[in-house]
């Protein structure tokens, strides 16, 4: 193991994104994933690397398909106003086949919204985040050592499936310092024919686009890529068992959200209640088979998010909605307490099975 | 040591400054009536002393804070009652500067009358811990770009190198040659090594000037993993 730094979650990605041969960083500044670009401005310059300040979201995501289709590793970053700005972007990236990492540092909304940690972009990040048919793969870091290991996770991925990775943050996870390993972690080499890198008249040109003049052409296109979503579904999803050998009531929470629930569990087992989590650690593909396991198990389901029950809806889906869902929430910045969430599982243990 | 009237903490982000400039006004309370923490922090948006206004107003005191702080104002604001810190010679100040040398353009401003009265002790707190202050040498540039906005020289160091809940007594000591490297290379004295109180004992006859600090704030979030 190497030797361990003390950094912030929004520093230790941005660390991890160079390690992982990231040169290419192109960003707008808004709070509170600013220390992502700053980091970058500072590093960038020494190890022969690209870092520029685009002159908005947009911009900022435009220049990202271009280093894309070079097939060279680039990321951009923001937080949620942001982030909705780069939406059309991230379609043309799905649309053109194009693998590239997008850190959302998820802050209070809807609108300007505010600058406090919020979890409220999952429907967002997890149905797609733009027009047409297309996913992400969703990547919920909820230490800052797992912010080291999903950015090298989100940038294997993307170009494992040639498709955008999304690294969903909040605010408290990119503003917390913990003591983290740097350690570099694989991120594999895969075939980039497709990539622009200049034909020396050796070669038929490439073509990066998302415009197809035929429409069976394009509904081949999407079928294609729905094959690729469908072996994501099965084959990546991953999650975090915490106390579930012999839980009845199952915590479901990410982030931020599942640092709270393991000290509630911790509190609430404590008072005799069987209590554990899971903790999807992919949002999409969303760990189903674990959650239609469990659901055979508990009593009942608590979704703990710091949004307006979002995640519900995967949850029902997941277990065939055979358990009730219950939820622990708050929103607008601010963050559910351990009590909070106690209160909540010995409610949930009381009612049992029976629908809220 | 004889606290002087102004005392600031400043650094690179992340090193340790509002835990220690919260620490120290808490100290200097036992000793002298009028104590007052300026928190001239204009760029971090969490993890502000203005969480700590509660704790600090039992105990008698006052915090100068951005009345945005801990808001969702983005707005890089400067409290107005920052001056009477500054010309009022009765209170005992200290001041909680933002991290790197854009936090510190704030105390620009308040420089040349800190200058002028000359009571005051300026330190860069440092943590070899963090990523972009590991050496001397990175501090040394650290240092000068704080110099350069904030206008004020110092006067000491103080070593808070730590990894957090991770640090060890063997972590501490470590850092104690490159405190000194900084100190030879900058000519400022290491006035305090900084420590959580559970590694005092461990350390308290190898490091002089070994000083425990309390951390007061607590999150629902920090989980402690096993």
């Amino acid at each position: 193991m190497s030797e361990k730094v003390l950094m912030k979650g929004n520093e230790a990605l941005a660390e991890a994104a160079i390690m992982a041969g990231c040169r290419h960083y192109f960003g707008y500044p808004i709070t509170p994933q600013t220390e992502v670009a700053a980091y970058m401005s500072k590093r960038m310059p020494k190890i022969g690397g690209c870092f520029l300040q685009a002159e908005s979201e947009i911009a900022a995501i435009n220049m990202v398909i271009g280093v894309a289709s070079t097939g060279k590793r680039v990321m951009t970053s923001s937080s949620s106003p942001g982030i909705a700005l780069k939406s059309e972007g991230l379609s043309y990236l799905a649309g053109c086949d194009l693998p590239a990492l997008i850190v959302n540092v998820q802050r209070g909304g809807p609108g300007l919204g505010g600058i406090q940690p919020s979890q409220s972009d999952y429907f967002h990040a997890t149905r797609g985040a733009g027009h047409g048919d297309f996913h992400m793969i969703v990547l919920a870091p909820d230490s800052v050592q797992e912010m080291v290991s999903l950015t090298f996770r989100g940038f294997d991925l993307a170009e494992k499936y040639r498709m955008p990775a999304m690294l969903l943050s909040d605010g408290t996870m990119g503003q917390m310092m913990e003591p983290v390993s740097l350690e570099a972690c694989e991120v594999n080499s895969y075939d980039k024919s497709w990539a622009l890198t200049g034909t020396k008249g050796e070669r038929k040109p490439n073509i990066v686009n998302s415009l197809f003049l035929k429409p069976e052409e394009l509904e081949q296109f999407n079928f294609d890529r729905y094959e690729r979503y469908r072996q994501i579904e099965e084959n990546e999803a991953m999650f975090e068992s915490y106390r579930m050998d012999d839980a009845e009531i199952c915590v479901v929470a990410f982030g931020v959200a599942a640092r709270v629930s393991k000290n509630a569990i911790d509190e609430a087992r404590k008072q005799g209640v069987k209590v554990g989590m899971i903790r999807p650690i992919t949002l999409w593909p969303f760990p189903k088979a674990a959650l239609n396991k469990a659901a055979d198990q508990v009593k009942a389901f608590i979704s703990v998010e710091l949004s307006m029950g979002q995640m519900i809806e995967d949850i029902e889906l997941s277990t065939r909605c055979k358990k009730p869902v219950l939820l622990c929430n708050r929103v607008g910045g601010m963050i559910p307490t351990t009590e909070e969430v106690v209160k909540s599982i010995l409610s949930a243990n009381e009612m049992g099975g029976e629908q809220a | 040591m004889t606290p002087r009237r102004v005392t600031l903490f400043s650094g690179h982000y992340g090193s340790g400054k509002t835990n220690l400039a919260l620490d120290y006004a808490l100290r200097l309370k036992e000793q002298f009536e009028n104590v007052a923490l300026a928190d001239l922090d204009i760029v971090n948006p969490y993890f502000r002393s203005k969480d700590s206004e509660a704790a600090l107003a039992q105990k008698g005191i006052r915090l100068i804070a951005s009345p945005y702080a801990g808001t969702n104002v983005d707005a890089p604001a400067l409290p107005a009652e920052a001056y009477a810190l500054i010309d009022d010679k009765r209170i005992h100040a200290v001041l909680d500067i933002g991290g790197d040398d854009r936090g510190a353009l704030a105390l620009g401003r308040y420089a040349p009358a800190i200058l002028e009265e000359g009571d005051y002790d300026s330190f860069l707190v440092v943590n070899f811990f963090r990523p972009l202050t590991r050496t001397a040498q990175e501090v040394v540039t650290v240092m000068n770009e704080i110099l350069v906005a904030g206008k004020i020289p110092y006067t000491g160091i103080i070593n808070n190198s730590n990894l957090g809940e991770q640090t060890t007594p063997e972590l501490v000591l470590s850092t104690v040659e490159k405190a000194e490297e900084l100190s030879r290379l900058t000519g400022l004295p290491v006035v305090r090594t900084t420590v959580m109180p559970e590694l005092f004992d461990a350390l308290k006859d190898q490091i002089v000037n070994l000083d425990p600090i309390t951390l007061t704030v607590h999150q629902s979030w920090a989980y402690k993993e096993e």
